[in-house]
């Protein structure tokens, strides 16, 4: 093998030069995007871009604003929240799915369905499913209980809980489906051998089977995860950022900076500093993730 | 090869007969029901001319303007576009994406007709032109709706300190005293007519023209201040988000009144609403009489079509005809641009529009004065204060402060 060594670069000559254009994509247009993007962040950049380097006035500013610290909070709320909660609700449907249940297509369909809306589509049903005059807090009190209140999107406080609800209810069908798929992934046997050890089943979920389907925990993390991140089109569409500014979130203020106020230069610093919390997350991970298994490999 | 000459000679007959009818895209964001009357004036005016109007609206001028901005820093140029003038198109004139269209304006006569001058001086950078205002729109208006104080059996009130005083025996009756759309937009331009209205204008034009921090922090603003907290509370039970569905409140009399500028005179009009008799509006809310000359003007993007310039050249100089303006000024609900037409023909708020356009008891707008990043923060500002009532005017005030020290 030592005389293949030095084409190592030529070899699968066709994959690689089918690869070129994808790797210059990434480089221009991701990297360098980014890189710009850092860069004019440093400066008073307006309506259009502009070298007028004024340190680190856009950053100084930007955490001085209320309006991006309720973002960051709301980031922070809805993001574990949707985590934790996605993750139980799917696992929990897909696990009653697979005890080889009747009509298992019709119900995978109907508890599917939600994600192959657009969030614009969720996000007025939910708006109208939460609105006191016509929505839920309505028909209960139409049931003789009059006292009832239900309105998160009109409370300040539980606001950014009513966009929550609205993502579970279009998240939780995709975590289920891969979830489900994972679990058809486990061989039978496993659970023959559990059961012949005595084990409880709920026991043989968490101990044995999660374990094993790690990857597609990891896919999964990493579909929501960025989606939750990049959420702007629900706030949009279900609150507009309110009741007052109650359920703003980072990306939201990214774009009122840059086509609203004008102001890019504030737009690219809030949306480095949304680079960064995601590097901090990913970076370590990646890290344990890929240096863990190039050791073991 | 036989169909490929077929091919050809049809494209060359589509290609012949787009050049002798151009058509000309135009975006706006004018969509409510009065809006769109004013806009197909317009419409049907520059297709009177041998052109083709296209028609491109969008909702919501935040949107609009962010898709506006975007088309044009993208190089994918409209044939013209409303914008508010001032200080909101001042980047893109740098960059030289708008066309100079000072040739048009000296060949129609703009700076004799234009009246108030300021208007054209927002349009002017460095000597030249490059817009074409085409009606005043001024903010100050409390509009009043009859029915619901008739309602509540009180008379209609003349001022500002009346209306308050009225709110809350309407507020008993289970009316809205203040109808408010809950937009940053509508918030604030409420506050900024409170603002006009309630105080000597040279504090207004201190705080907004020289940015001065120490007057915005003094006695005064926190009287405005003090004025919008009222307001809030006026307007708690008001749920409507556009501006229109807030005036239809009023129309209906669910609401007593609605601080908004006199664009919501069209929606009266269309609601066949009679002024004076089911609806009183009150310039400068009843206190200090005056207005604001603020309002829409066309901006032509630089093109390299000479029939799409042709074409530009053509409306805009249409824009300002005595008959475009008449028509299009009277569905609008707006003041025309010239002094020097006939406008006998407007109802009874116009005329007070008119009088005091002539008298020249006149402001600057927020735009001319402001950029859009100033006017954005203020924006937010008010969101938040009219949605939290626990956000005491003090504490705004300071926030408010803090934007005008920062603000260019």
């Amino acid at each position: 093998m030592a005389s293949t060594r030095p084409n190592q670069l030529f070899r699968n000559k066709s994959a690689k030069i089918a690869a070129i254009p994808m790797i210059v994509t990434a480089l221009f247009v991701f990297v360098g995007g980014t890189a710009w993007t850092i860069v004019y962040s440093f400066t008073s950049s307006g309506l259009l871009p502009r070298l007028k380097w004024v340190g680190l006035d856009q950053y100084e500013r930007l955490w001085d604003t209320r309006k991006w610290l309720v973002s960051i909070e709301n980031l922070a709320i809805y993001g574990l929240s949707m985590l934790v909660l996605v993750f139980v609700i799917g696992f929990i449907l897909a696990a009653l799915l697979d005890q080889k249940i009747r009509f298992e297509n019709t119900i995978r369909t109907v508890i599917l369905y939600p994600y192959a809306l657009s969030f614009v589509v969720t996000g007025l049903v939910w708006q109208w499913i939460l609105n006191p005059e016509f929505g839920v807090q309505n028909i209960v009190r139409g049931w003789g209980w009059e006292t009832f209140t239900f309105d998160p999107l009109y409370n300040a406080e539980i606001a950014i809980f009513g966009i929550l609800i609205a993502g579970l209810w279009q998240g939780s069908g995709l975590v289920m489906v891969l979830m489900l798929a994972g679990l058809r992934g486990i061989d039978q046997d496993v659970w023959k051998a559990a059961r012949v050890d005595g084990i409880p089943a709920w026991k043989t979920y968490l101990f044995i089977v999660i374990p094993m389907m790690r990857p597609v925990f990891i896919t999964t993390l990493v579909l929501v995860v960025t989606g939750i991140v990049k959420i702007y089109d629900l706030i949009v569409a279900q609150t507009g950022g309110g009741p007052g500014i109650a359920t703003e979130v980072p990306a939201k203020y990214v774009y009122d900076m840059m086509f609203q106020a004008n102001n890019l230069g504030q737009g690219f610093a809030a949306s480095t500093m949304m680079l960064v919390t995601v590097a901090l997350v990913v970076i370590p991970w990646a890290f344990l993730e890929f240096g863990g298994s190039k050791n073991r490999g | 090869m036989n169909r490929s000459t077929q091919l050809l000679a049809a494209t060359a007959i589509v290609a012949a007969s787009s050049a002798s009818a151009t058509e000309l895209e135009v975006m706006h964001w004018w969509t409510s029901g009065g809006e769109a009357a004013a806009v197909q004036e317009f419409a049907a005016a520059f297709n009177a001319t041998g052109n083709t109007w296209v028609d491109a609206a969008i909702a919501g001028g935040e949107s609009a303007r962010a898709v506006m901005v975007s088309r044009l820093t993208g190089g994918d140029p409209m044939g013209a576009f409303q914008f508010n003038h001032g200080r909101q198109a001042e980047e893109l004139i740098e960059a030289g994406l708008l066309r100079d269209i000072t040739d048009i304006a000296e060949a129609e006569g703009w700076k004799d007709i234009v009246n108030p001058s300021t208007l054209l001086d927002a349009c002017t950078v460095d000597g030249r032109i490059y817009c074409a205002p085409v009606n005043i729109h001024s903010w100050q208006w409390l509009w009043v709706s009859h029915k619901a104080f008739e309602d509540v059996g009180l008379s209609v009130p003349t001022n500002w300190n009346e209306f308050v005083g009225a709110s809350q025996a309407l507020a008993d009756a289970g009316k809205t005293p203040l109808a408010m759309g809950q937009q940053g937009w509508q918030q604030s331009g409420a506050f900024n007519v409170m603002f006009a209205a309630l105080v000597p204008s040279e504090i207004y034009l201190a705080v907004y023209g020289d940015k001065n921090a120490e007057v915005a922090a003094g006695p005064e603003v926190a009287r405005v201040f003090a004025a919008a907290a009222d307001a809030r509370d006026m307007a708690a039970t008001s749920t409507v988000q556009n501006w229109n569905d807030a005036t239809n409140l009023v129309i209906t009399g669910q609401a007593g009144g609605q601080i908004m500028g006199d664009w919501a005179q069209g929606e009266f009009a269309v609601a066949e609403q009679v002024a004076g008799q089911d609806y009183s509006c009150l310039p400068g809310l009843g206190v200090t009489e005056l207005l604001g000359t603020g309002g829409d003007a066309f901006y032509f993007p630089v093109l390299s079509d000479d029939a799409q310039i042709a074409a530009q050249s053509e409306l805009a100089a249409l824009m300002l005809k005595p008959e475009t303006q008449v028509a299009f000024n009277l569905k609008k609900g707006s003041l025309p641009v010239r002094g020097d037409i006939d406008l006998s023909s407007a109802n009874d708020c116009m005329q007070k529009g008119l009088a005091l356009l002539a008298d020249g008891a006149l402001l600057p707008d927020t735009n001319m004065l402001l950029t859009s990043d100033t006017t954005n923060q203020i924006n937010t500002l008010f969101t938040e204060f009219f949605a939290d009532a626990s956000i005491s005017a003090a504490d705004a005030q300071a926030d408010f402060v803090k934007i005008i020290s920062r603000a260019e």
